[in-house]
C-alpha cells in the first residue's frame, strides 16, 4: 500500500512561511490499496486539495476512517469534493459513543450554524459505521481499531495487507494510561496492539517535554513518550505527525532529532510527516 | 492461568491505572472473570501479592478467600458482589468475611459494577472493598 501526507498539523491549521516545509493543512492521509481501493485517514483540512486531486481522478468508491472527532479531524468534509457528488459512495468509519450515532455526532459540526448545509443533505452516498474493537476487510486488506488514549472516544487504526501494516494513530496520550512507557508491560499500553510491529507507525508528536508540562491531560505525546512508544511496539519506520501549529519547520526538525536521539535509530527510521509526501508501505 | 491478550481494553488500562493510584482495595477481572489486576491495598486485605494472583480464574478466588455471610454460610460466586457484576452485568453491594491468604480473617464491604467499553460491550467488572474493624 501507499501512504500519501495531504496534512499532517496538528490542532488548527497554520498556513505561513514558517511552516511551508512540512504544511499547515490539519490531518488527512490517502492511502491507496494493492486492488486501488482509496482509504482516507482523518478529515482534517488536507481534505481539500485531496478531494480536488480525486474527482479528476473520478474516484466513486472512497473509505474514510475517523480517529476522532474534534474538528481538526473533521472540518475538510464540508469542502472535500466527493461529499457534493451524487456519484460518490462514501463509507464512513469513526469511533461509536454511548450517546449518539457517528452521524449524529458529525453533524453537530456539519450542520447549521457552524456550517451552512446539513450533514443529511449532501448528495454523496453515505454509509455510517461505528469502529470501536473492530475488524474488517477494505479490498484485500485487513483493517482494525482499537479505543486510544485521548480525550473523548479515539481510535488507532492498524491496516494490513500482503503482510506489511501501517499504523495511524494521531491523538495519543498513552503516558496517562501508564507508570512508565519504557518499562511498563505492552499489553497494558494504549495502542499497542494497533501499532505492533507496524512497518510504518504514523504517529502524534506535538510536544516537547517543557511544553507538554503546562498540557498534560491534551491528549499528546511528547518526543519522550514517542520515543518509547515506538521502542516498545518494535516499529521498523516512524513518520512524526500532528505537528503542533506554533512549532515552525526548524523546530520540528529540531524535534525529530530528539526522537531519533531517544529511539536509537538511523535517521532515515524517523521522519517528520510532510505534506505531499509518498511513503511505500 | 490464561492466556495474556496482545493488549487489554483501553477502559481496563485506565481501570488499572486509577486502581494502582488509590489507596482503597480495587479487584480488576476481565469479561471472563480472570483476576487481571489488585492493588496494593487489596493486596493487604486479602493477603496475597498480586503477582501470587495473577491469572486467578474466577472459580479460584471466588473461593481461596472463603467467602461467607454474616451467619458464616459461604458465598458462591454468583451472589458475591464482583460475582453479580460479571453474571448479571449489574452493580452490587455487599458485606462479607474472607480467610486472607496471610491466615487472617476480615470483614469487608465491598461494591461492584461491570464495565463496558461501548454499550453492550462487556470487558469486566472491578471491585472496590474496605475493612470494616480495622485499617482501610
Amino acid at each position: 500500500m501507499r501512504a500519501r501526507i495531504w496534512g499532517s498539523r496538528g490542532s488548527i491549521a497554520s498556513p505561513g512561511a514558517g511552516t511551508v516545509g512540512y504544511g499547515g493543512n490539519t490531518s488527512c492521509v490517502e492511502v491507496r490499496l494493492a486492488n486501488g481501493e482509496i482509504v482516507i485517514l482523518d478529515a482534517g483540512t488536507g481534505m481539500l486539495p485531496l478531494g480536488a486531486e480525486l474527482r479528476r481522478e473520478g474516484a466513486k468508491r472512497l473509505h474514510l476512517l475517523l480517529s476522532h472527532l474534534h474538528v481538526d479531524h473533521l472540518e475538510g468534509l464540508g469542502m472535500f469534493a466527493p461529499t457534493w457528488s451524487p456519484d460518490a459512495e462514501l463509507h464512513i468509519w469513526g469511533p461509536p459513543s454511548p450517546v449518539a450515532s457517528l452521524d449524529e455526532r458529525i453533524a453537530t459540526y456539519f450542520s447549521p450554524p457552524l456550517f451552512p448545509v446539513h450533514l443529511s443533505e449532501v448528495p454523496a452516498r453515505v454509509t455510517f459505521h461505528d469502529a470501536a474493537e473492530s475488524e474488517w476487510t477494505i479490498g484485500g486488506a485487513r483493517l482494525m481499531s482499537s479505543a486510544i488514549l485521548h480525550p473523548g472516544p479515539t481510535v488507532g487504526y492498524r491496516l494490513e495487507e500482503d503482510g506489511r501494516v501501517l499504523a495511524y494513530i494521531t491523538d495519543h496520550e498513552p503516558v496517562l494510561g501508564a507508570d512508565d512507557l519504557a518499562t511498563d508491560p505492552p499489553e497494558w499500553t494504549s495502542g499497542y496492539a494497533i501499532a505492533r510491529r507496524a512497518d510504518l507507525l504514523i504517529h502524534d508528536c506535538q510536544y516537547t517535554p517543557e511544553e507538554y508540562e503546562t498540557r498534560v491531560g491534551f491528549g499528546h505525546s511528547t518526543t519522550e513518550h514517542t520515543a518509547a512508544f515506538a521502542t516498545m511496539a518494535e516499529v521498523d519506520r516512524l513518520l512524526l505527525f500532528h505537528h503542533d501549529p506554533m512549532h515552525t519547520d526548524a523546530e520540528l526538525e529540531s524535534i525529530r532529532d530528539e526522537v531519533v536521539r531517544l529511539w536509537g535509530v538511523p535517521e532515515e527510521r524517523c521522519q517528520l510527516a510532510a505534506e505531499g509526501a509518498t511513503y511505500e508501505v | 492461568m490464561t492466556e495474556i491478550p496482545t493488549q487489554y481494553n483501553l477502559v481496563l488500562i485506565l481501570a488499572r491505572r486509577f486502581a494502582a493510584r488509590l489507596a482503597t482495595a480495587v479487584f480488576l477481572v476481565d469479561a471472563n472473570g480472570t483476576a487481571i489486576y489488585y492493588n496494593e491495598a487489596a493486596e493487604h486485605v486479602l493477603g496475597r501479592r498480586f503477582i501470587q494472583g495473577h491469572g486467578m480464574p474466577s472459580e479460584e478466588w471466588s473461593t481461596v478467600f472463603h467467602p461467607r455471610d454474616e451467619q458464616g454460610n459461604p458465598v458462591p460466586l454468583e451472589d458475591l458482589p464482583i460475582g453479580v457484576a460479571i453474571h448479571r452485568r449489574e452493580p452490587a453491594h455487599g458485606i462479607v468475611t474472607i480467610h486472607g491468604a496471610d491466615g487472617v480473617d476480615r470483614r469487608i464491604e465491598i461494591t461492584s459494577f461491570p464495565l463496558f467499553a461501548h454499550t453492550d460491550d462487556f470487558i469486566g467488572a472491578i471491585a472496590i472493598f474496605w475493612q470494616l474493624n480495622g485499617d482501610h
